[in-house]
């Protein structure tokens, strides 16, 4: 460790702290009488009102990850990369009435997860653990990356070794076992405010020491034009642009299958709360967008990325933090840092917690306990976190970061395979409990086959090497590519209603629908929400 | 009832708007005209939060 980066990491290791003693004295905010069951420890009272749901919800969606992952993307592809921008714009109106039938049919049966739903809708405990593993295997990278985000932070401040990354989980994971949502709930306030300070100081800071937005986009065109990649530029070209819109649009249909940002949403007090966020939400978007800016920024300000010793060639996540460093005074970048730093905290909380919540709702309950008690549950889902963030960890240790980063590719293709039975099933039951699980098991595989197909020249993968599909391979003369996520959907579609239709003809039985219609809009108030909601759900 | 027909309100169409917008590449994919220095690819999809927040508020107000 080198004598040069004192002060950021005194600024770094301070604010961490800060923020952990939070995590901990979160299970005495708003405190329920009694934290042992889900809907305290795991969905924090399902009573946060408009504000601490748009920390809430905000702090979890826009990751540590975003932070780095979209600038280096925009960075190295230019406008491709700022894909990101439409989609969480789209997002907004796609599912503002979706999630407030979610939260009404959830908070009249108690659902804590979305597998839950999809088990009372279907009637199929195996279409539920279908449901959960798919979550489960979505989350799981997506944790593991929240670390290469800390990581890239560290590299920055010329930290290398995993004992670090170690040591922050161990903390995070004490106080998600102790206060349950409550600690990325309370944490988000600080993570979110940081961010915001770090993002507008940057983009009216740094672009004034460059010589003006203008110059730099001057320089990021210029360089474009250098490289001989035909993809990339500060616009998009005839060949990218329907990957451009169907990379923005299937992310958006993926985010809110994630179990994590329904966890956010379960846990508001009421629809308008749900509302009104996706009216304000959009401020984060405003936020992503300028920080995906600074992969522009990076290219003006001639950031060198820092060479991994492993591969010998430049790691784009560390574009990000070395702008920073060269850009601003010490004590400042050391406030950067721990804003990216602590935004990796918030959602690996939440997605751990998440991911908990299925294993114990429809693994532990459907199949190992069924009689299983609120304390149980709430004890089951608490260690469970730990183990999920233990395999995060372990991930990141054993394995080369870039599987991670496959993974976490894969994963938003693999949780589209969830959107029949999910998001559809919430508006018809047409679908019969076979058909959605024949559907899911064909969109996954021809998910996998096509991201398996994919190369990447400029790392030189021959698999795994990006979403983008080419055309040519189903054998159009074009040189245009397709999201791989959208083209498995509309598989996984086709054989859900074929499907269907052969099982309604064979006769096959059908699972019981347990909601009815007025469960979709009950609200805060009705007696139906009132009285499970107070009693738990059994 | 009024719960039971919450979703069927015209207003609730509006919100396609500021889902096709932005995926209407041809709108923004061009360099002019610029403002303060942002290519118009850049400074329009920025502007189109604007779009979404105002139809979401819209919506929600109208249909409360």
């Amino acid at each position: 460790m080198s004598g040069q980066h004192t002060t950021e990491l005194v600024v770094f290791v301070a604010l961490f702290l800060v923020v952990s003693g939070m995590g901990f004295v979160a299970a005495k905010w708003r405190r329920p009488k009694d934290i042992e069951s889900l809907h305290e420890w795991g969905l924090g009272g399902r009573n946060f009102g408009t504000w601490i749901t748009w920390f809430l919800v905000g702090g979890d969606l826009y990751t540590a990850y975003t932070f780095v992952a979209v600038p280096a993307l925009v960075f190295g592809a230019g406008a491709l990369g700022f894909y990101a921008l439409p989609y969480t714009v789209v997002v907004y109106p796609l599912v503002f009435l979706v999630l407030a039938r979610m939260w009404s049919v959830s908070h009249v049966h108690g659902f804590v997860t979305p597998a839950d739903f999809v088990r009372a809708r279907f009637g199929s405990p195996t279409l539920a653990l279908v449901i959960a593993i798919t979550g489960i295997v979505a989350t799981m990278p997506y944790i593991a990356l929240q670390l290469v985000g800390i990581e890239a932070v560290l590299k920055a401040m010329g930290i290398t070794g995993h004992l670090p990354i170690i040591i922050a989980f161990a903390i995070l994971a004490a106080y998600t076992y102790q206060s349950g949502l409550r600690a990325p709930a309370l944490i988000a306030f600080v993570k979110d405010t940081l961010i915001y300070i770090v993002i507008l100081a940057a983009v009216i800071y740094i672009p004034a020491k460059l010589g003006g937005w203008g110059s730099i986009f001057d320089a990021a065109a210029e360089k474009f034009a250098k490289t001989p990649a035909p993809g990339d530029g500060i616009l998009l070209n005839a060949n990218n642009q329907l990957q451009y819109i169907t990379l923005a649009f299937g992310s958006a249909l993926a985010l809110f299958l994630y179990p994590h940002s329904l966890t956010g949403v379960l846990a508001s007090k009421n629809r308008n709360v749900i509302k009104r966020n996706m009216s304000a939400l959009p401020a984060y978007s405003f936020l992503l967008g300028l920080i995906a800016l600074l992969g522009f920024m990076a290219i003006a300000a001639g950031v060198k990325p820092i060479v991994n010793p492993e591969t010998g060639k430049g790691d784009n996540n560390t574009v990000v933090p070395v702008l920073f460093d060269q850009m601003f005074p010490d004590w400042f970048t050391g406030v950067a840092y721990a804003a990216i730093g602590i935004g990796a905290l918030v959602p690996a909380a939440i997605m751990s917690i998440a991911a908990a919540n299925l294993f114990t709702r429809n693994i532990y309950r459907e199949y190992l306990n069924k009689q299983a008690t609120d304390a149980q549950e709430a004890k089951v889902s608490k260690l469970v976190s730990l183990v999920v963030k233990v395999g995060a960890v372990l991930c990141i240790l054993l394995l080369d970061p870039q599987f991670s980063i496959d993974l976490q590719l894969i994963g938003g293709v693999v949780i589209l395979q969830t959107l029949p039975s999910v998001a559809l099933g919430l508006y018809t039951r047409w679908f019969h409990k076979g058909g959605l699980i024949a559907g899911w098991a064909t969109g996954l595989a021809a998910g996998m086959w096509m991201l398996y197909l994919i190369p990447n020249p400029a790392n030189g993968k021959l698999h795994f090497g990006g979403s983008a599909f080419p055309l040519a391979n189903f054998g159009f003369d074009t040189k245009a590519t397709l999201y791989a996520g959208v083209i498995a959907l509309t598989v996984n579609l086709v054989v859900a209603a074929l499907a269907t239709l052969i099982f309604r003809a064979a006769k096959v039985a059908d699972g019981e629908d347990a909601t009815s219609r007025g469960d979709y809009f009950a609200d805060e108030g009705d007696p139906k929400v009132k009285d499970l909601d107070l009693s738990g759900a059994h | 009832m009024p719960g039971n027909d919450r979703d069927r309100s015209p207003w609730y169409w509006l919100l396609l708007v500021p889902i096709a917008v932005p995926l209407m590449t041809f709108l923004f994919n061009a360099a002019e005209p610029t403002l303060l220095g942002f290519p118009l690819f850049y400074w329009l999809q920025l502007a189109f939060i604007i779009l979404g927040v105002a139809t979401t508020t819209l919506v929600y107000r109208m249909t409360r």
